[in-house]
């Protein structure tokens, strides 16, 4: 199984999903430049964090742009599973494959801390390994965290099912003492209508060693994992 | 020929950083200061025969300069 790992120019968590998904059974990751124009081969595509093209202009305005960005689009609308982590994130709402965007965290600070995730659906790609309700601990790390979308595209995510994961507290509520950001409805990761293409502002990349404080991103990978084993025994 | 653009955030958009700034106007004798919106500006050089130029420039004001689900764009000649 061979995950691609985007690099554009000033990616700085395309080492940590590389090692990260290497260091799981029979998958494959290997970086892709971002001017590369080919995507064939990968079973899915990871778009790490980083601060592509120095954030000018607006988080991932720049990076969307590049070569690489017509095979995402062209790989995600023939429902290849996605991710984008952070910096991934901002660029797969800046292209349009996620609604919504992500704008300055309400405090203006930096914020770089462990955090606590709600699973809010229990069987998309990328979460059936966790049952509804189950916490996460996940690093964040960003200036633009803050996840913004109108009030029809909210009420369009929740009927979807499309918001994946919330900001909780330790105990799993989901209120404003547990929102780092600013984040409408405490959403840390959303899911397109097709539910393959998924972007999330915590880390699961950073969070895949327990003694490096928490192994819960594993299953993030490992949910991905097993929907690509699962989809290619369907097509076998 | 110099064309300016201006990109505001819309008004549903938290803007962090002109709240910060309204109240640090507040703080420095201004309390009649009431919001702060901060957006970008830009002067773009460009020449001037180029056809087509306005619709051009419009689409990537929209596509790369602004962002349409959270700021408005403004060219201002």
């Amino acid at each position: 199984m061979k995950f691609a790992v985007i690099q554009f120019p000033g990616s700085n968590c395309d080492q940590d999903c590389l090692a990260a998904l290497n260091g799981m059974a029979g998958v494959k990751a290997e970086y892709v430049w971002h001017k590369n124009t080919s995507l064939t081969g990968y079973d899915a595509i990871v778009l790490p964090g980083g601060f592509s093209y120095g954030d000018y202009l607006r988080c991932g305005a720049i990076a969307r742009f590049s070569p690489i960005m017509a095979s995402v689009v062209e790989e995600a609308r023939s429902g290849k599973l996605v991710i984008g982590t952070c910096n991934g994130f901002q660029v797969l709402c800046e292209i349009g494959l996620l609604p919504g965007a992500l704008v300055r965290n309400r405090a203006l600070h930096f914020i770089c801390e462990v955090v606590t995730t709600r699973v809010e659906v229990a069987d998309s790609a990328f979460t059936h390994g966790c049952p509804q309700g189950s916490l996460l601990r996940l690093p964040i790390a960003h200036g633009e965290g803050c996840y913004f979308a109108d009030e029809a595209t909210l009420r369009e995510l929740n009927e979807r099912r499309q918001i994946i994961l919330r900001y909780a507290t330790a105990d799993g509520r989901i209120d404003a003492s547990a929102n780092p950001n600013g984040s409408v409805e405490n959403i840390a990761g959303i899911c397109n209508r097709e539910g393959n293409v998924f972007g999330l502002m915590p880390h699961p990349d950073r969070a895949c060693e327990a003694r490096l404080g928490s192994a819960d991103g594993l299953k993030i990978f490992q949910s991905m994992i097993e929907t690509i084993a699962a989809s290619s025994e369907r097509a076998a | 020929m110099k064309v300016k653009v201006v990109v505001t955030p819309k008004a549903a958009v938290l803007d962090p950083q002109g709240a910060a700034v309204r109240d640090a106007m507040q703080h420095l004798g201004m309390p009649e200061v009431q919001a702060v919106r901060i957006g970008k500006y830009l002067e773009i050089e460009v020449d001037e025969k180029t056809p087509n130029l306005e619709a051009r420039l419009n689409d990537l004001c929209r596509d790369l300069l602004s962002n349409p689900v959270i700021e408005d764009y403004e060219v201002v000649k």
